[in-house]
């Protein structure tokens, strides 16, 4: 088995930020929030945050906050919760969640709550469970859960359970493991585990792993790096983790990097992205790979975060 | 990139990557431009169409073509014409886009947009669907936009479920199309449409379908989770109901407020001590429940004045439902040398208020008894030197003679005569389906060996197992547990990569041989009596240790145990002991515990005054897997606004051992091994200390 090349994904990460002129750079410019969110995360994970200008990227998140408090995906681009999560976190990455006008940013999270408990990501009305997640994780992060219908939320949520112990996007929703992250999350976040059936949703998700040692994200579909953060961390919070065999697909994920150039895919010999760069990293952060920081399962922050957030410095 | 291969370009891509590139930035521009400037003519609406055809994953422009619909529509309001031909090009846009994507978001919720507009037809979006659901069967975009498209077509469930069929028997692997089965199926169920009703032969023609799936293919997953909730239809009961008390039905309990029994005048089974004066009565559902209290649970005594009983729920979660309650009741007052027996009679289930988290009532009305009688206090033992200290070693443990015929108080379910089957013509089904299950499964197996073959078959006989139980108490003898036994070991061979969860059921099932009956239970139990201590009496030690057990279960059956030994396990968990309130003795060494947060459990058992943790995980591990199970403030789940950086003990900011600051500051303990844990060190140990004031002995040495 292969070693993690930390110093060639830090360098990749470093190379996306600067490299805008191919396709798929252009692609991603719309969401450039969350890239920035996974690129950070990783460097941070990896212990080298310290080579970026805290500075210049919180001046860059503050230019994409609208007159209602929520941040786009990029410079010009609307408002959606998505990307006021991102926000929050790499300011909370960076210890800088100061510079917020806190009022504002939660007022507009909170606004987004439906009358049935559920949440739209903007004002357009697409609700999905995702964005219950990002609520609560975003208003924990800022101590103004006090702001939404807890209860109502996790009613909603406890709605799109399904018959296989899993979550969908809505009631009805087939299972899928990002999904299940999500709504994990947020019972977790919300102190309300208690709605899932663990043993039986513990199950379906270890069963997720397939021959080569990778994580699929539903029944019969190809294990993609991904999914090793969506499953790992809903494992972990209920205290399944033990279910899969974890030495496979920690060989799995070193299978999908680039060796040379750096940066991970979602399979082995696939073009590596930042997302699955990021996925990885964080899996085998979840994996106690030697040599990473530890990362909170819940918030997707690493936990000296997360708990300088919650128990003080 | 998803299945994109990694090479690198050659010159020719890379040039053709960056005219692409170029096109899309200048139409990224232009839309932009046009979305700031509020410009909705048909030339800036085309620019955002060639946009989002090319990456249909800018939300922006989606937005931004919502607000042009409805700035155009409100300019051609009386032009029917008009408002078709925007909503058209609307419709024909989204179907680009996903033609490009079709697992785009922000494309599907545009159509559903358009279509609040009451535009298009069930049939045009129904050809849509086919279109895309024919080419990924597995979408669930299109699976949820086919979902509200029949709500929103008043499509009718039996339809559906008829696509789902039709689906199935074109292709049985589709998890898909068998989760929408599932849903439809429990709304259908649940209201019992025609043709749905009764249940079981609705069951029955499932299973027949899914067989099909499942022999065809035993490693195809796509009929696995439906089988299992078929399974489940078939033996759960909606209602929950009790299972076993503490005191049992026809239990004759002692209670003495002084530690040394006298080891003549009772069976140490039945005889409890207790400094406060109280015993906790506790009550196990078989689901977890809501509304226990005063109200809905009638105890008679003359004990004490049982109206306002405070109920407390047994669970390591704040939801105030939980499988175990307890409430705490007041010793006999008597006079000294009274032997005088006071009878107690429980009644629950006359009015309604016990709730299952699904909403169903606790419905059969049921009674139970038991008498309490005082031991008077020993005066011979009356000034005792200090606290005892526990020593775990083998030489102090002695076989428990199996001559005490009255002996453990397990429970007989039949005792409690709170069964009675609400359908009684049904109870016939369940058990000859689960026969037919078990028979088809063994055809299976003598074919081929395969898992899903293997734990089905194991599930089938637990199941079948737990049923008969329920329905004849009398004859019942766990009859299949070491052919399950057997099941799981083979499990763990056949998969290796899943063994831990083997395992763990394999456990649970050790759990339930070894509580299934008194002999059973006999041979694990044990006087403790330590030869250097004056304290003759001693205690009885449930001892399940080196079991290579890695969870607990059958904890129902243990609800009398006051002291046990559960070391050199791989308990990495130990959820289940907050239901055991008669604990005050519990060895959990050498087992595989990896943080404090994994105690959680303890902090329930108020009557715990010796744990030994010593040669656990804990501190061991980055990655705390009971981190959200436990109460705290990441989960809004401890107190208020805690700051832990106003407590500081002894110069140690609690901060860093909140985990254990959550667990201990909790509990009793006089007696505490933590040696051989990666936490442990002097100054975990002074904070210890600091936060157990009745801590006496801390790894073995006297505290002062």
């Amino acid at each position: 088995m292969g070693e993690l090349e930390a110093e060639k994904h830090v360098q990749y990460i470093l190379s996306v930020e600067k490299k805008k002129d191919d396709f798929e750079s252009v692609v991603m410019e719309h969401l450039r929030m969350n890239g920035a969110y996974w690129g950070l995360a990783t460097l941070d994970i990896l212990g080298k945050l310290e080579i970026v200008d805290p500075d210049e990227v919180v001046s860059w998140i503050m230019t994409c906050q609208h007159e209602c408090g929520g941040f786009g995906g990029n410079i010009g681009h609307d408002p959606h919760i998505l990307y006021t999560l991102s926000a929050v976190q790499i300011l909370a990455l960076f210890d800088r969640l100061n510079v917020l006008d806190i009022e504002k940013v939660s007022k507009y999270v909170s606004g987004l709550q439906n009358e049935d408990g559920s949440f739209s990501g903007d004002m357009w009305g697409e609700v999905d469970t995702r964005f219950s997640y990002i609520a609560i994780c975003c208003l924990s992060l800022l101590h103004r859960l006090d702001k939404i219908n807890v209860e109502k939320a996790v009613n909603y949520i406890v709605s799109c359970k399904n018959l296989d112990g899993g979550f969908g996007c809505t009631p009805g929703g087939e299972s899928h493991a990002g999904q299940i992250f999500c709504c994990v999350g947020a019972l977790a976040i919300t102190g309300s585990l208690h709605h899932i059936d663990k043993d039986l949703l513990g199950w379906w998700l270890c069963e997720r792993q397939v021959k080569s040692g990778g994580l699929n994200g539903r029944p019969e579909k190809l294990p993609d790096v991904c999914y090793s953060w969506w499953v790992l961390s809903s494992l972990i919070m209920i205290d399944r983790v033990h279910w899969i065999d974890k030495e496979k697909l920690v060989k799995f994920i070193l299978d999908c990097q680039d060796k040379e150039k750096g940066g991970i895919s979602d399979r082995p010999d696939d073009a590596v992205d930042v997302f699955h760069t990021y996925f990885g990293v964080a899996g085998l952060s979840l994996l106690e790979y030697p040599g990473l920081k530890a990362i909170d399962p819940a918030y997707a922050l690493p936990v000296d975060v997360v708990n300088r957030i919650f128990f003080g410095r | 990139m998803h299945g994109r291969p990694r090479k690198a370009p050659k010159p020719e891509e890379a040039a053709a990557s960056a005219v692409k590139a170029a096109n899309l930035r200048s139409l990224q521009a232009q839309f932009l431009h046009n979305h700031h400037n509020k410009t909705y003519t048909k030339e800036a609406l085309d620019v955002s169409a060639k946009l989002l055809e090319i990456n249909p994953e800018v939300y922006t422009a989606w937005n931004y073509r919502r607000l042009a619909v409805e700035h155009n529509l409100s300019q051609s309001e009386s032009d029917p014409d008009s408002v078709k031909s925007i909503l058209s090009e609307e419709l024909r846009v989204v179907e680009s886009a996903l033609r490009q994507n079709f697992k785009s978001y922000g494309a599907w919720h545009h159509r559903k947009w358009v279509l609040t507009k009451g535009h298009s037809s069930i049939d045009q979006e129904l050809r849509l669907l086919d279109k895309f659901q024919k080419a990924d069967s597995r979408n669930f975009h299109a699976w949820n936009y086919r979902r509200f498209i029949a709500a929103l077509m008043n499509k009718s469930d039996e339809e559906e479920l008829k696509y789902t069929t039709d689906m199935i028997n074109s292709n049985f692997s589709n998890y898909s199309a068998w989760h929408n089965r599932s849903i439809l199926l429990s709304h259908l169920l649940g209201k019992r449409v025609q043709g749905f009703f009764p249940k079981e032969k609705v069951l029955t023609e499932e299973y027949e379908l899914v067989h099909q799936a499942l022999f065809t293919d035993p490693d195809d997953q796509s009929g696995w989770f439906y089988h299992i909730w078929l399974l489940d239809q078939t033996i759960k009961s909606d209602a929950p109901f009790l299972i076993s008390s503490w005191p049992a039905h026809g239990f004759d309990l002692i209670v003495s407020v002084d530690k040394s029994p006298d080891g003549r005048a009772s069976s140490p089974f039945t005889s409890f001590h207790s400094d406060t004066g109280t015993f906790p009565l506790i009550l196990y559902f078989s689901q977890a429940v809501e509304g226990v209290n005063s109200s809905t649970i009638t105890v008679e005594s003359m004990l004490n004045s049982t109206n306002d009983l405070i109920w407390r729920p047994l669970s390591t979660n704040n939801s105030g439902t939980a499988q175990a309650w307890a409430t705490n009741l007041n010793f006999p007052n008597v006079k000294l040398h009274s032997l005088e027996t006071y009878p107690v009679k429980v009644s629950l289930g006359h009015s309604q208020g016990i709730t299952s988290s699904s909403g169903f009532h606790y419905s059969h009305p049921s009674q139970f008894a038991f008498t309490v009688c005082v031991r008077p206090p020993n005066s011979e033992h009356g000034e005792r030197q200090g606290v005892e200290n526990i020593l775990w070693r083998d030489e102090n443990f002695h076989i428990y003679g199996t001559h005490f015929q009255e002996s453990i108080p397990v429970v007989s379910f039949d005792q409690l005569s709170i069964k009675e089957d609400p359908e009684p013509t049904a109870s016939n089904w369940h058990v000859q389906t689960i026969a037919n299950e078990i028979a088809l499964f063994r055809e299976l197996l003598s074919e081929i060996d395969c898992k899903i073959g293997k734990l089905t078959l194991a599930r089938l006989l637990m199941a079948h197992d737990t049923m008969m139980l329920y329905n004849s108490p009398n004859a019942y003898k766990v009859v299949h547990s070491e052919e399950v036994l057997e099941l799981y070991r083979g499990l763990m061979k056949l998969d290796p990569s899943h063994s831990r969860y083997y395992k763990d059921e394999h456990s649970l099932v050790l759990f339930l041989q070894v509580t299934s009956s008194r002999e059973s239970l006999l041979k694990h139990c044990c006087h403790y009596r330590d030869s250097t201590s004056t304290n003759i009496g001693g205690h009885i030690c449930l001892r399940l240790n080196n079991l290579s057990l890695s969870r607990i279960g059958s904890v129902e059956q243990l609800l009398w145990v006051q002291m046990l030994d559960l070391s050199h396990n791989e308990l990495q968990s130990i959820e289940g002991l907050e239901a055991m309130q008669l604990l005050s003795c519990l060895n959990l060494s050498n087992n595989k515990l990896s943080s404090c947060t994994a105690l959680e459990p303890l902090r329930r058992l108020k009557s715990l005054k010796v744990l030994d943790i010593s040669y656990n995980e804990i501190g061991a591990h980055s990655i705390d897997t009971t981190r959200y199970l436990c109460s705290s403030p990441l989960s809004h789940t401890f107190g208020g606004d805690w700051s832990f950086d106003d407590i500081v003990i002894d110069d140690v900011k609690v901060r860093n051992y909140w985990e254990a600051f959550v667990i201990f500051s909790g509990l009793n303990l006089t007696q505490l091994e933590v040696v051989g844990n990666a936490i442990t060190d002097e100054k975990f140990k002074s904070f210890l200390v600091k936060v157990m004031p009745t801590l006496k002995w801390l790894d073995s040495e006297e505290l002062h």
